[in-house]
């Protein structure tokens, strides 16, 4: 089947880019969703490492109590591109790249719906990212991610304003590949393949694409509103102008709120898929975890004033906000319970990929819980605006998202490059980045709870002891770095050649050879059976190999 | 007969070496209309909700003149079903009539942004007068850009149209997708003339 699909693609014109050497195509403007899927991981991947300089940065200065490794205003735009390099310039793009890559091979496609809209929403990312470092020459915004006027717009215009058309420009993007996958995750999928039959990973992805195209559009609103506020100097959001600044957080947060569901649930997929590859059992409520993404993608639209409880929200909004928000932990609650029960009882093997993937459960739930408690009203307004918020979305995205990210890396890297991963430095990055991070964050909760604002470069010297353990696992979170990044680069050029599937998995990218050959499949797959039918496979499956346990 | 011969080998080739490539782009239109509806949505909201609590937009909002942007409503809305009858007439293969019906469109199109200068230079307030005035501007200039551009998919069809069966009644996405868009362009409009004008 393998060698079949290859020699297949060697005869398959691809346009014209097939005598330019292999490498080049990564810096052009390729079609193949394969090629537009390491483009997203890739730059997402550099961006990671500029956010996390960034981090590192802000940590620096937070390692003593006064202020004296940066300027206050220089802090202040430190954590602003901070929060919005991690969120619109790597968690958001590099799901998209796993979702690019990931969802036609699952879906037995060719390539997504729209190939060159895709290469367009993927060329829109490195301008936008190099437009956000280059406000570093005129004085960056610092009025925090959020950009809440009039905060943001008395700072320097020229910062803000690149800020705004930045955040604008990666919006249009993650728009455009929505649409994409939308239509893809519909239209696309091989006959045989009943909504029922996807893979959990596409019903992820197919919650985030509704969500990010509802709701994006949303802050672009916003944002328009707010650019003419900034330069031309209306008053939409100036309360001394007759404006109101509350209208731009609703707006904000209707886009931001569902911006943390756009940047979990692909990842919530993600797990999905490799909990039960690496089990080595069937999931545990495929139908439970399928549209429970879809119950968080809806409810997810209708929470976001619980991020405005201290902005004079009326109380009856609150009450509603408050019960909403809580309600959103129903279906969380159904996927964490049934990754667990995956794992119940099952050979689970203990390789990186797995690692991550329990790290991710264990963290996502402590920031999970922290979630419930800052959705009730009353606590809410204690710690708002303390470290205690910054340790709970921590551990949502970091936890969460990007231990999720990395288990998605270990687990699928030997099928995007064709050479597998080396597991004992693959293992060295898990502890020192599970150790770095806990230590990190977890103290922050205590710092809240203490009453230690967020967003200030000086604190109270009490404070200082707790803000030093933060420091340090900020430096070992960057250490950790580094045996990841060897072990990609040293891998994909030199390591072990990977078999067509490594870990004998039964969702359809692992049907086809490592890396994949161009569009994918030489005649359209039909899937033998359900993707996580482990252990109970029918004898008429042929097209990969038989799935014998791993472990003895 | 050549030019069946030459097609016929064509799609042999593709569908043995590269296989045809499903098309989903008026799907995929609509899911882009759908963003750009959310953000009219996004704006429209804020409108009302700028009328219920911001202090600039209390009690007497500035009167606004119905005549003008009243033709022009009525200029908009029956040229969406001038561009329908184009799309009719290509169903036929009647590439005249598709030229004539989105020529029409266009000029009516052409007729409503010129109509819309018209009432911006002779308004009495501009753009950071008052709240409501900026939001006005905001929202009709918003607006009116969106009619830009479909006069330009509009323009572009009639451009493509000149080259004989580039368009014909098989396939034409082209020209159904610029009439979609123009219908989206109709609706917003339909909602903002209540919301600004009337309401």
């Amino acid at each position: 089947m393998t060698t079949l699909t290859q020699i297949s693609n060697d005869t398959t014109p691809s346009g014209g880019d097939r005598p330019k050497p292999e490498w080049r195509k990564y810096f052009g403007f390729s079609h193949d969703h394969k090629v537009i899927g390491i483009q997203y991981l890739v730059t997402s991947f550099f961006f990671y490492l500029i956010g996390g300089g960034l981090a590192a940065a802000v940590r620096t200065e937070l390692a003593t109590p006064a202020s004296d490794f940066v300027s206050p205003e220089l802090y202040n735009s430190l954590f602003t591109l901070h929060g919005t390099v991690m969120i619109f310039l790597w968690i958001v793009p590099s799901t998209a790249g796993f979702i690019n890559y990931l969802v036609p091979l699952m879906i037995g496609a060719r390539d997504m719906a729209f190939p060159r809209l895709n290469a367009v929403a993927f060329w829109m990312l490195p301008p936008s990212g190099l437009l956000l470092m280059s406000s570093f020459f005129v004085g960056p915004a610092s009025a925090g991610w959020t950009s809440y006027p009039p905060l943001s717009t008395m700072g320097p215009v020229a910062g803000e304003l690149i800020w705004i058309l930045s955040v604008l420009l990666l919006g249009t993007s993650s728009i455009l590949g929505a649409i994409n996958f939308i239509v893809t995750i519909w239209k696309m999928r091989v006959p045989q393949m009943g909504w029922n039959d996807m893979p959990l990973f596409c019903w992820a992805s197919l919650a985030t694409g509704i969500l990010a195209l509802v709701s994006t559009p949303v802050l672009a609103g916003a944002l328009i509103l707010l650019s003419f506020d900034l330069v031309v100097g209306t008053s939409f959001f100036n309360p001394t102008g007759g404006g109101d600044p509350i209208v731009y957080q609703h707006m904000f947060w209707f886009y931001s709120h569902p911006a943390v569901y756009i940047m979990i649930l692909p990842v919530f997929g993600m797990i999905s898929d490799i909990i039960p590859v690496h089990s080595r059992k069937a999931i545990f409520g495929y139908r439970a975890i399928a549209y429970s993404s879809i119950a968080i993608c809806f409810l997810g639209l209708i929470v976001w004033a619980h991020h405005m409880f201290t902005s004079g929200t009326p109380p009856w909004l609150r009450m509603f906000f408050m019960f909403a928000t809580m309600v959103i932990a129903v279906p969380t609650g159904i996927k964490v319970f049934s990754w667990v029960a995956t794992m119940w009882g099952g050979k689970i093997q203990l390789n990186s990929a797995m690692l991550f993937a329990m790290g991710f459960v264990s963290m996502f739930v402590i920031g999970g819980i922290s979630g419930v408690m800052l959705a009730a009203v009353p606590f809410d307004i204690h710690v708002h605006d303390t470290y205690f918020v910054v340790a709970h979305f921590h551990y949502v995205l970091f936890g969460g998202s990007v231990f999720g990210l990395y288990s998605g890396m270990y687990h699928w890297f030997p099928k995007i490059t064709g050479r597998m991963l080396n597991e004992k430095l693959g293992k060295i990055h898990f502890a020192l980045n599970f150790i770095g991070f806990n230590l990190t964050f977890l103290p922050m909760h205590k710092l809240g709870l203490d009453g230690m604002n967020r967003r200030i470069a000086e604190y109270d010297p009490k404070y200082a002891t707790i803000n030093m353990i933060c420091s340090i696992g900020t430096l070992l979170l960057a250490v950790s770095t580094v045996p990841f990044l060897i072990n990609a680069v040293r891998s994909w050029f030199w390591g072990d050649r990977a078999p067509a599937n490594p870990w004998n998995g039964l969702t359809l990218e692992w049907t086809v050879s490592s890396p994949p050959p161009v569009e994918n499949f030489a005649v359209d797959p039909i899937p033998a059976c359900h993707p996580y039918a482990y252990g109970k496979r029918p004898a008429s499956m042929v097209t990969s190999p038989p799935p014998t346990p791993i472990s003895t | 007969m050549t030019t069946t011969t030459s097609t016929h080998l064509t799609t042999e080739t593709i569908t043995e070496h590269h296989h045809p490539h499903p098309d989903h782009r008026i799907l995929g239109l609509y899911m882009f209309l759908i963003a750009e509806g959310m953000i009219f949505v996004g704006l429209f909201v804020a409108y009302f909700t700028f009328r219920a609590v911001a202090p600039g937009m209390q009690g007497e909002l500035p009167k606004l003149e119905l005549m003008l942007p009243g033709i022009n409503t009525i200029i908009l809305v029956s040229s969406s079903f001038v561009m329908n009858r184009g799309q009719l007439a290509i169903k036929k293969n009647d590439t005249k009539g598709l030229q004539f019906w989105f020529g029409l469109t266009a000029l009516m199109g052409a007729t409503f942004l010129a109509g819309q200068l018209y009432e911006y230079f002779h308004l009495e307030f501009g753009l950071k007068s008052s709240l409501f005035a900026s939001t006005f501007y905001v929202l009709t200039g918003f607006h009116g850009l969106h009619v830009c551009f479909g006069l330009i998919l509009t323009l572009a069809v009639l451009w493509r149209s000149r080259s004989a069966d580039h368009y014909n009644e098989h396939s034409h996405f082209g020209v159904e997708a610029a009439e979609i868009y123009w219908h989206f362009v109709d609706v917003i409009w339909i909602v903002l003339f209540i919301l600004l004008y009337l309401f």
